[in-house]
């Protein structure tokens, strides 16, 4: 006697319990992008580490980075790989933004992406976006 | 039979714990025949250093125009916000009205009076009375603003520098309490609306946190002389103040000099020639 009532209770219930996958099957996802080598980046070839340990841990480098130069002044990094920085995000020619000139493809796409909001730029400026 | 099958087992075990640490071993080995090199940390060669960073100020030389040359040397290049700027309506819109209260400085000038308060004798010269006086961050031995940061974002560098870590300031001020000299400003608002030229070689600051004077921590690196003593003419010196031989100690040999509300115990790394 119940049985219909129960049968469209379990459907439903089982849409909703279900409804992250049919989401996402009905509407398009896009794809994760990639971060864009440009200008200087893209001729140097060569980072503080290489691409899959930067994409995993540029941030506990920044970190490590700031660390250095505002508490012990030491402003050089001479990674592993033999190539020296300038432990600076956006000042300089040998900073982060000064090889990664784009931060819009380079640092926003990801993070846009992945819903990382990181507030280095209420202090730190891009050098392009001041006209 | 129980004797032999716990002598077995113990074997076993044995050579399974063996098994256990080859692996890691072996790694080990491997990548130490590889010669991993450590990343290294290093100042630049150019690099200026002392064992206590110190400031002389000689106020024969200092004039309203020298002063002017300084703050406005000194603001433009560690953007700070004028409160007086024109906000450009397109790029910051619905912009607050300025309360100049809250104003932000890193370097100003200020009468004798208030420069020296403890220092007012009943017929002080009276060329004291107009003269103006360049006040900043005093550097302290005893920084009574490094103790009361209760995050460590103020903090004393090996070299004497009284130094702030933006990142780290959770903008309580009570470092702007515990300063005697009212060298600590804060930002009660986004700064940038105010920046009249923005240096893109140095960072602004965000709402929310406190700033002072770094003593041109990031020139000093490179090997430069601070903004302030660049644009005083000769007015200002700085230099070691624990090196017997260096020019701001010759200074302070040859001179009298006073140092602001010295009676506090605050040990200040600046020093006023009379």
């Amino acid at each position: 006697m119940n049985k219909n009532y129960i049968i469209t209770g379990l459907v439903i219930f089982v849409l909703a319990v279900l409804s992250p996958f049919w989401f996402n099957m009905i509407t398009t996802t896009q794809a994760a992008p990639e971060p864009e080598l440009l200008g200087n980046a893209k001729t140097q070839k060569k980072c503080v580490l290489d691409k899959y340990e930067m994409r995993a841990n540029h941030m506990a480098i920044l970190d490590e980075w700031r660390d250095s130069v505002v508490r012990d002044a030491d402003r050089m990094y001479t990674a592993a790989n033999g190539h020296s920085f300038n432990m600076s995000l956006s000042t300089g020619e040998n900073s982060c933004l000064g090889c990664h000139e784009d931060k819009t493809k380079f640092c926003d796409a990801c993070h846009t992406y992945t819903s990382v909001d990181p507030y280095c730029w209420e202090c730190h400026t891009n050098p392009k976006e001041i006209k | 039979m129980m004797e032999k099958s716990r002598r077995s087992f113990l074997k076993v075990a044995g050579i399974a714990a063996i098994g256990l640490g080859a692996a890691p071993a072996m790694n080990f080995a491997a990548s130490d025949s590889h010669g991993t090199a450590l990343a290294v940390k290093s100042k630049n060669e150019a690099v200026l250093s002392a064992h206590r960073w110190g400031m002389v100020i000689d106020t024969n030389k200092i004039t309203d125009e020298v002063v002017e040359n300084i703050v406005a040397a000194c603001h433009k290049a560690h953007n700070v916000p004028d409160f007086n700027h024109e906000v450009d309506e397109e790029k910051f819109p619905n912009t607050r009205p300025v309360n100049h209260k809250q104003e932000v400085k890193w370097i100003w000038e200020e009468e004798f009076h208030n420069s020296f308060p403890d220092k007012e004798d009943e017929f002080l010269a009276e060329k004291f009375h107009n003269l103006p006086f360049l006040v900043t961050c005093n550097h302290c031995k005893n920084a009574p603003c490094v103790k009361a940061c209760p995050t460590q974002a103020t903090f004393k560098r090996e070299d004497g520098i009284v130094l702030m870590d933006f990142h780290r300031c959770i903008g309580c001020r009570f470092c702007m309490a515990a300063c005697p000299y009212g060298s600590r400003s804060f930002n009660f608002r986004d700064p940038r609306p105010f920046i009249e030229e923005t240096n893109p070689n140095f960072p602004t600051r965000t709402k929310g946190v406190v700033e002072k004077c770094n003593l041109c921590a990031e020139r000093l690196a490179k090997g430069e002389q601070p903004h302030c003593v660049e644009a005083s003419e000769g007015a200002i010196v700085v230099g070691d103040l624990e090196d017997p031989e260096s020019e701001v100690r010759v200074l302070l040999n040859e001179n009298y000099t006073i140092r602001r509300k010295q009676s506090l115990g605050t040990e200040p790394s600046v020093y006023y020639v009379m």
